[in-house]
């Protein structure tokens, strides 16, 4: 019976965790995250992992139309990821920039490129060694919502920050 | 009657041109145009072009193509509209014959072409034509013959279209040209992408790369021969230029950490202007293609992006975002105080400077709908051409007087097609591609 009852809880974790994934390319945990994967038990995400820092600390900031600046709320998420890069002092991120569909792909490059370096001069700005942060930006290229409404595109209109690694080399 | 025929012809054809300013100099076998200001929305000139002569037995087949690519272009253009075969009294035996003109005024045709096709066994093949006025019962030009290999048959009627259409509007023609551009399969949410090369109309696609990293708006040399363009094959958007006959590709600057985009050629061929982004700015810089010397023509905070040459190579035309959103603005080639073009509501992209020198296209994006446009240089006589959800991308036909951009549709299954349109806004046509296609780019004229 207890057998059973873990086997669902597993079923649900791993449904989960593909809704939040959404895209190829939103996940922003750069591979290999997943609780099945990792066979953690629900409620005690092990805090090294990059699920706990996609999940718990959040991964991504967003914006408004055409702009690149951090509200408050999108620099207590990224306090939060600088805490946790200072807790583990040997990974490195990269920061995906990207834009909505609404302007044209060479300028939504340069946006979301203005967007990624925004958070990695902010991240620096609260100590982190800029040595750790790299940035790409994806422009308009990889959307994470395909609708073509305001719905959809305040998600696209964000910063993810991988972190990369496997979990094993924490 | 007849001499007045050919000036409507010719008068219908110069009012799709008067955007276009004054004439590239061809064509001097015909009457001197006369430009209508005025003019009302054209009537195509209908046009028979009979299956052409097989000057023996291993020509049937071009004889047929041919003549239907020739007729194809004739007809993409819009201002000309075809006379279908199964509408024809007479067709043609004998190139050398005169035509039957009372036969071919009875199915109305205007203009008329007849044509010769002969091979031989070592692969050559030969093409002439006429071109006739049907009113005036006389010829328009003298006979032309092509002579080349059989597979590129294709751009022989290019050639021919191409001097037909000169002879008709005095223009240059721009058939026998290429398009590269970007070839897309897949969903939405994981587009891939791959740089491809076809004809004008769309015929001999070839792919240059494969779909593993993205590809985005790629750039003919002025003498087709190289492309460039930016891709993430190594993680991060780079530019990379590309030798067309041996499908080499490198990186234009040599540092593993530069991320660039937006290359365009000068006119002469020896340069690249293009955008670097570093941090929160991206800046235009020029690149010397015998150096790879770095030159940087802007300094502001804003994002200044997307240059295009002027054809004499003496300024630059970009979009910045220095006052806000994106606006056109033109500076010295070799850089120094930009001035300001656009004046519109809503924002200015991609801007593209007109082969004649006169005018500047651009991607025009305001209360969410996005507009290809055309404006004079100073920014005066704006004129937007089309509206859809997404019209971006605009690249001019050899000759000034098409535009070819991409319209990509609203929603989770929305996806972008090649379209070209008159500088007139007439005209609309999609071009037919295998999958999705995006960011055109029309080369010159061939040699």
């Amino acid at each position: 019976m207890t057998f059973i009852k873990a086997g669902l809880v597993a079923v649900s974790l791993l449904s989960l965790a593909a809704c939040e994934n959404g895209g190829i390319f939103g996940g922003g945990s750069g591979g290999g995250t997943g609780a099945g994967g990792s066979g953690q038990t629900p409620g005690a995400i092990e805090e090294s992992s990059l699920e706990y820092f996609a999940t718990q600390i959040g991964d991504r900031v967003l914006f408004a139309v055409n702009e690149a600046t951090l509200s408050d709320s999108s620099k207590a998420i990224l306090d939060g990821q600088v805490a946790w890069l200072n807790q583990y002092p040997a990974r490195a991120i990269t920061v995906e920039g990207h834009a909505d569909e609404q302007g044209t792909r060479e300028y939504n490059l340069a946006l979301s490129a203005r967007r990624a370096a925004a958070v990695q001069n902010y991240m620096v700005s609260q100590g982190l060694l800029s040595s750790r942060i790299s940035v790409i930006p994806y422009g308009k290229e990889r959307p994470l919502e395909i609708c073509s409404t305001e719905v959809c595109w305040s998600k696209n209109r964000r910063a993810v920050t991988v972190v990369a690694g496997g979990l094993g080399s924490v | 009657m007849g001499h007045k025929m050919i000036k409507k012809l010719i008068k219908a054809a110069a009012i799709l041109m008067l955007l276009a300013g004054p004439q590239g100099g061809m064509a001097q076998d015909r009457p001197v145009l006369e430009i209508d200001v005025g003019g009302p929305v054209i009537d195509p000139i209908p046009v028979a072009v009979p299956r052409f002569i097989a000057e023996n037995g291993g020509a049937d087949r071009l004889a047929i193509d041919i003549a239907a690519v020739v007729m194809a272009d004739l007809v993409s253009t819009g201002l000309l509209r075809e006379i279908p075969g199964s509408a024809h009294i007479s067709g043609t035996s004998n190139f050398n014959a005169a035509p039957q003109f009372a036969d071919w005024r009875v199915v109305n045709a205007q203009a008329l072409v007849t044509g010769a096709v002969s091979t031989s066994s070592d692969g050559r093949l030969v093409v002439k034509f006429r071109l006739f006025d049907v009113f005036a019962q006389q010829t328009i030009g003298d006979g032309v013959q092509y002579t080349g290999s059989a597979e590129g048959w294709r751009r022989m009627a290019h050639k021919v279209a191409d001097t037909i259409y000169s002879r008709i509007t005095g223009e240059t023609g721009y058939f026998d040209s290429r398009i590269v551009f970007i070839s897309e399969t897949g969903p939405k949410n994981n587009r891939l992408k791959r740089l491809a090369m076809m004809d004008y109309d769309g015929a001999n696609l070839r792919y240059l790369t494969d779909d593993s990293a993205i590809v985005l708006a790629p750039r003919f040399s002025p003498n087709t021969r190289d492309v460039i363009y930016t891709s993430y094959a190594s993680g991060l958007p780079q530019v990379y230029l590309m030798n067309l006959e041996t499908g080499r590709q490198s990186p234009l600057i040599d540092d593993a950490l530069n991320m660039a985009t937006a290359p365009r050629f000068s006119p002469d061929g020896t340069k690249v202007v293009l955008s670097i982004i570093e941090g929160t700015n991206t800046d235009i810089y020029l690149i010397d293609l015998n150096t790879r010397s770095r030159t940087r023509l802007t300094t502001n905070g804003g994002i200044d992006t997307t240059p295009s040459f002027s054809p004499d190579g003496t300024q630059i035309v970009f979009s910045s975002d220095r006052a806000g959103r994106p606006q056109l603005y033109i500076m010295p080639a070799t850089g120094g105080d930009p001035v300001r073009i656009s004046n519109g509501n809503g924002s200015y992209n991609t801007p593209v400077w007109s082969p004649r020198g006169d005018m500047i296209a651009f991607t025009k994006i305001k209360s969410g709908r996005f507009h290809i446009g055309v404006m004079r240089v100073d920014g005066t006589r704006e004129n937007l051409l089309t509206a859809s959800f997404i019209d971006e991308a605009p690249t001019w036909s050899p000759n000034g007087r098409v535009l070819m951009f991409f319209r990509e549709t609203a929603g989770a299954n929305g996806a972008p097609q090649i379209y070209s349109v008159d500088l007139t806004g007439r005209n609309l046509r999609r071009i037919d591609t295998p999958g999705f296609a995006s960011d055109p780019n029309w080369s010159g004229v061939l040699r």
